[in-house]
């Protein structure tokens, strides 16, 4: 109980100035003196502190798997063409995430053949990119498994994480964190963006961009001809236009897109400029359709559909809607920023303004700032003198709590911060029950020192036992819980190892010091 | 106050006949607990956003709120579902709750039409919070929640099992059990909604009443050790009596810490706290009246390997 070795002492005592230094970086700004070899990190303020939003986004995976059926679908009947294989019925099946053909009598053994084509493997990966099987009428089942599925659902995510980052760093706010969330989820947040309806719509616009020539030949009425099909016009949706559904130039072959002003018009507009391959798509285009007209399609909607006076043969263009100086420039940017995979949902939104973040913050901390004063009184009027070793080990704690917090570079929200304050008003427990093993053991009459040392050693079972349990229910919680919930039970968990540390060792390493200065007659129990 | 201690809550050597009250505890828990589980499926508990799926908008307006002029507002632009309720001090805040929509552009929608709406009926207010949430992503947050509460269930079972004998942990999981339905009730009751943050406070509660009831069986634990020949209830009883300082002083100072939140910590915080409040109360009551009556009844012929059979005396 009294012997501390100098080592241990030292160690002790080195790491308590380790969790305040540690911690200063929440209180105050980088010093100079700071050593480079000290992380500098702070506890990360919550957005329910701090003001901002945070956007949960599901990527459409059902949109994806429509592409691909519809991609694969082309690429069957192109194979079967290209081995002059006659077939029936050639559908995608959206359900099954296959596509079904049914062969001509007797073929079926050459269509499989034919169709092994189809069949590669990505770089590093063991599932083939489709299946082929016979279905029990008869009919061939072209399927994507599910692992192959899976590792294109993921690779959109990331894609699509790609994209967003590029767009939000465009539209200028700070600090935007932008993470990967499971499966098909995405994790936005935006610190100080009390109001994130720009950024909403800079992330719900897939902006995948065509450009389609108008079929001038079709008759108006409410049915496309086949080979076409009718868009709205952006501006006027009830306006619907048949264009060639034939894509004459995709949007992925934009290399650049900027916002300015016409000098003619003084109108605002995009320039685009596209690479090579689209250069010549676009120059080949124009070149055979001089005089007719040529819709720009953004997300199923045109845009506009100007008359080509001449070849465009440079590879840039402009593209002249309705266009107010914001909407131009966010279009430049989607533009830029390539499209999205598929669409992506808003399934979870909290926006904060900054008036509430600091009344939160006020409130919350006077009520925790209040608890923690009323539970150093408590200890002091209970235990006295020990009641006071009990404190100063307490605001150790805090400071303990602190760094961990910090070097974790953790995030703190309101919730968690009443779990700091309960996990504070918790960890006196090891002092209470230090305290009164002490106690007992001078009622049953031993000396000072040796109910020192009896109470000390019969508590820690005690102590053991019971954080131990508290801890395994919160790593339980970290484990299984949501993303929100797993902040409370790390702030928790960091608070019961700490607890541990301060409420035995360092009030067992005052009370030796005290003891042998004193050699008091007896205790303060 | 700086040396010695100022006062106890009961002196030394109080002999309290705790096991007397053993079946009037237990049937007091029992009903009180089954009255919790009809509250839980009439009326059931007020689910927060997170569970729930929606939106909730928190606004505050310039002049003082009129509420009915807002309803009418929003009922005009299409939104029938909503409901209003008033927040905070001085009559202006008001939080704007709509329901869950069948998909995620519905849902922004509803949040625009909101917003036009009350720029319209109160112009000059503010919206201090917006959050909606999807009911696929409320179903699986409660989804993970329950499951969290369920796996912690087990592993104060596994762990308790491991370091005492199987009648103490079955007796303290029981005792969590009849804990956690009676917070139910109590959420109920006092229509604190059950979302994230409630469950991370039942769990908290959860650690805290295990906590407690672990110091009392590990004194149980000794003092079957020490006196050999002592009846299991007067040894439970003294076990009770030796650690209620230590009970009441932890579940005092936790009661301390939380009682200002619940008080003074705003909107976010103070059903948290309520909730911590109350599973304070009955936790530390738990462990005397409960865990401790369930060890007996389990325990009383099983717990003395090593001793003569005891003959208990009925009463």
């Amino acid at each position: 109980m009294l012997y501390f070795s100098r080592a241990k002492t030292f160690g002790i005592l080195l790491l308590c100035g380790l969790g305040i230094l540690l911690s200063l970086p929440n209180l105050s700004a980088r010093p100079s003196f700071w050593p480079g070899f000290l992380p500098w990190s702070q506890v990360h303020m919550g957005l329910d502190l701090r003001g901002g939003s945070y956007l949960l986004l599901q990527i459409d995976t059902s949109a994806i798997v429509k592409q691909d059926l519809n991609a694969l679908v082309d690429e069957t009947r192109q194979t079967l063409r290209n081995a002059q294989l006659g077939y029936t019925g050639l559908h995608a099946d959206l359900a099954n995430n296959q596509v079904v053909l049914h062969p001509l009598e007797g073929q079926s053994q050459q269509d499989m053949t034919a169709l092994q084509k189809l069949i590669s493997y990505a770089p590093g990966s063991s599932s083939p990119s489709v299946a082929l099987s016979t279905l029990p009428d008869g009919s061939i089942s072209i399927a994507i498994p599910p692992a192959t599925q899976a590792a294109r659902n993921s690779q959109a995510v990331e894609q699509a994480i790609t994209i967003i980052q590029r767009r939000i760093d465009g539209s200028g706010v700070l600090n935007p964190s932008i993470q990967r969330q499971g499966q098909d989820q995405i994790v936005v947040q935006l610190p100080g963006i009390s109001d994130p309806d720009r950024v909403k719509t800079l992330i719900g616009t897939t902006a995948h961009m065509t450009f389609q020539m108008v079929d001038s030949t079709a008759a108006p009425g409410p049915m496309a001809p086949l080979g076409d099909e009718q868009l709205p016009m952006a501006d006027n949706p009830q306006q619907m236009m048949d264009v060639y559904a034939n894509v004459a130039v995709d949007g992925a072959s934009l290399e650049n897109a900027q916002a300015s002003t016409d000098p003619q018009t003084g109108q605002w507009v995009v320039n685009f400029t596209l690479n090579a391959l689209g250069a010549r798509q676009f120059a080949d285009v124009t070149t055979a359709n001089v005089g007719k007209l040529f819709a720009i399609v953004l997300d199923g909607k045109i845009i506009e559909a100007p008359v080509i006076r001449e070849p465009i043969t440079g590879g840039s263009g402009q593209i002249s809607g309705n266009f107010t100086p914001q909407s131009a420039t966010d279009l430049a940017l989607l533009l830029r920023a390539g499209a999205l995979p598929a669409p992506l949902n808003i399934v979870e939104e909290q926006s904060v303004g900054p008036e509430l973040g600091a009344d939160a913050i006020r409130n919350g901390a006077m009520a925790l700032g209040a608890g923690f004063v009323l539970v150093l009184v408590f200890m002091a009027t209970f235990y006295g003198l020990f009641g006071w070793f009990a404190n100063v080990a307490l605001v150790m704690n805090l400071f303990l709590m602190l760094a961990i917090l910090s070097v974790m570079g953790a995030t703190l929200t309101l919730p968690g911060m009443a779990g700091i304050l309960l996990t504070l008003g918790m960890a006196v427990d090891a002092n209470v029950l230090i305290n009164e093993r002490v106690r007992e053991e001078v009622k049953n009459g031993r000396k000072p020192l040796a109910a020192l040392e009896a109470g000390y050693k019969r508590a820690y079972g005690t102590i053991i036992d019971s954080n131990v349990t508290t801890l395994l229910a919160h790593v339980t919680l970290f484990i299984f819980g949501s993303p929100p919930v797993r902040g409370f039970a790390v702030t928790i968990c960091a608070g019961i190892v700490t607890t541990m540390f301060t409420a035995t060792v360092l009030v067992r390493l005052i009370t030796s010091r005290w003891y042998v200065s004193r050699r008091p007659a007896t205790l303060p129990v | 106050m700086f040396y010695r201690p100022m006062f106890r809550f009961v002196p030394d050597g109080t002999k309290i006949r705790f096991m007397n009250g053993r079946f009037a505890g237990l049937v007091t828990s029992a009903v009180l607990s089954t009255a919790s589980i009809f509250l839980f499926f009439y009326p059931g508990l007020n689910l927060g956003l997170d569970f729930r799926g929606g939106v909730v908008l928190q606004v505050q307006t310039q002049q003082t709120a009129d509420f009915p002029a807002l309803r009418a507002a929003l009922a005009n632009a299409g939104l029938k579902d909503a409901s209003l309720q008033a927040f905070g001090q001085g009559g202006k805040g008001v939080l704007i709750s709509l329901e869950s929509r069948d998909n995620a552009a519905a849902t922004q929608t509803s949040i625009q039409e909101a917003e036009s709406a009350l720029a319209k009926a109160a112009p000059g207010s503010k919206i201090l919070s917006t959050q909606a949430i999807g009911a696929s992503v409320s179903q699986q947050l409660f989804a993970q929640g329950l499951e969290a509460l369920g796996l912690s269930f087990v592993m104060i079972l596994a762990y308790i099992w491991f370091r005492f004998e199987w009648q103490f942990a079955v007796g303290a999981v029981a005792t969590l059990v009849l804990d956690t339905t009676k917070t139910i009730g109590f959420m109920v009751l006092t229509r604190i909604p059950f979302d994230l943050v409630t469950i991370a406070a039942i769990l908290t509660i959860i650690g805290y009443s295990t906590n407690d009831k672990v110091v009392v069986y590990d004194r149980v634990r000794e003092n079957l050790r020490k006196y050999k020949s002592m009846h299991l209830r007067e040894l439970i009883d003294l076990s009770i009596n030796e650690t209620l300082n230590r009970t009441l002083g932890t579940s005092g100072t936790v009661f301390l810490a939380a009682l200002p939140l619940a008080l003074f910590g705003g909107h976010a915080l103070s059903g948290f706290a309520w909730i911590m409040l109350f599973g304070i109360v009955v936790g530390t009551s738990s462990s005397i009246f409960i865990a401790a009556p369930i060890l007996l009844f389990l325990g009383e012929h099983r717990l003395r390997r090593s001793a003569a059979p005891v003959k208990v005396t009925a009463k």
